[in-house]
């Protein structure tokens, strides 16, 4: 499938390129919409790395990148069942997730996250399944889950391990708070840094250098420096349900829900 | 030599910026003022603000600091403080 437009992305194969464009109001939260197309975007990437150089993901909506795991959708639907059965549908949302994002994380492509305004939670972890980040001048890079008394569970803390120093992925998590996008290139996290609105664009001449090189080759060198780290992957969910089973996170769920802001993004 | 602006220029700076990002006229804006509600924004916009400010000052402003401040003027000693 060289093409898809659903309700929360789409994609288009073009010139050896494969887009990928987040576009689910308000900002791409991910919940079960977008994880079901995500997972057609993993199904169809066989097929599409077979005739593709380079994979972009972008967002198209003006607040940013992704702000995360849909919250209101997990509260609502935690509330509507008994406990446990909770606790597997979280489990099964966790492994239905990481198995997406291990499928784009390992892609013999380049892959490329062109990021602006918030790259939060399970956007920041979206971004981090990307060879490269292009962020331009608005960015801002979080894992609030802390907040909400949860870790990051999409597969954020192993990649955060293994593309940074312990003391920075302490701070981030610690801390819950954001950086941006300057910061976390100082920190070697980004790639490059551009203007506001110039990140796509960027992304698609990085793409188009790429584009030089043998398949093959890149995909090697790809394979030999980026680890996969599956076993602290599975250990993160578990600690993920453990977690999410405790009556805080419940709490701090329906607090973030029932805000009156539109987008609580301070802390 | 580097001098560290006093907290008058601070916040005379961080006035035209939010004057400047959010399109309001500068006279329209005072150090004491709510910038939610005078600048109409929510947090969202708020962290925009929040990375003009670091990148014009060259600071780092951990957002948790913001916790409670909505006036210029306050908001104006977290940066001072990092200057």
């Amino acid at each position: 499938m060289d093409r898809f437009h659903g309700k929360a992305l789409g994609w288009e194969l073009k010139d050896g390129v494969v887009e990928l464009r987040l576009d689910r109001e308000p900002c791409n939260e991910i919940g079960s919409e977008t994880l079901n197309e995500l997972e057609k975007l993993a199904a169809a990437l066989p097929n599409l790395q077979q005739k593709a150089h380079a994979l972009i993901i972008y967002s198209a909506r003006s607040c940013g990148f992704c702000a995360g795991a849909d919250l209101r959708e997990l509260y609502t639907r935690s509330q509507e069942m008994e406990r446990a059965q909770a606790a597997r549908e979280v489990r099964r949302f966790l492994e239905r997730i990481h198995a997406v994002m291990n499928a784009i994380d390992s892609s013999p492509v380049t892959t490329i996250a062109a990021v602006h305004g918030v790259v939060f939670g399970g956007g920041f972890e979206l971004a981090l399944t990307c060879d490269l980040i292009i962020a331009d001048k608005t960015a801002r890079f979080c894992f609030p889950e802390l907040r909400l008394g949860l870790i990051p569970g999409f597969g954020g803390i192993p990649r955060l391990k293994r593309d940074l120093g312990n003391a920075l992925v302490r701070d981030l998590l610690l801390t819950g708070r954001s950086f941006n996008a300057t910061k976390v290139q100082q920190v070697g996290l980004v790639s490059q840094v551009v203007a506001e609105g110039e990140a796509l664009r960027v992304a698609r001449g990085t793409a188009a250098q790429i584009r030089k090189f043998d398949r093959a080759t890149s995909a090697a060198a790809k394979t030999f420096i980026k680890p996969i780290p599956y076993d602290e992957l599975t250990e993160e969910i578990d600690l993920f349900c453990e977690l999410f089973s405790k009556p805080a996170v419940a709490a701090g769920l329906r607090k973030f829900v029932e805000s009156t802001e539109a987008q609580p993004y301070l802390p | 030599m580097n001098v560290t602006p006093t907290s008058d220029k601070t916040i005379s700076e961080i006035l035209d910026l939010a004057a400047a990002h959010f399109k309001v006229p500068r006279e329209k804006l005072t150090p004491d003022d709510d910038f939610f509600k005078t600048l109409g924004i929510d947090s969202l916009q708020a962290l925009d603000l929040l990375t003009k400010l670091e990148n014009h000052f060259h600071v780092e402003l951990p957002d948790y600091e913001l916790q409670g401040v909505s006036d210029f003027r306050t908001l104006a000693s977290r940066i001072q403080a990092r200057l």
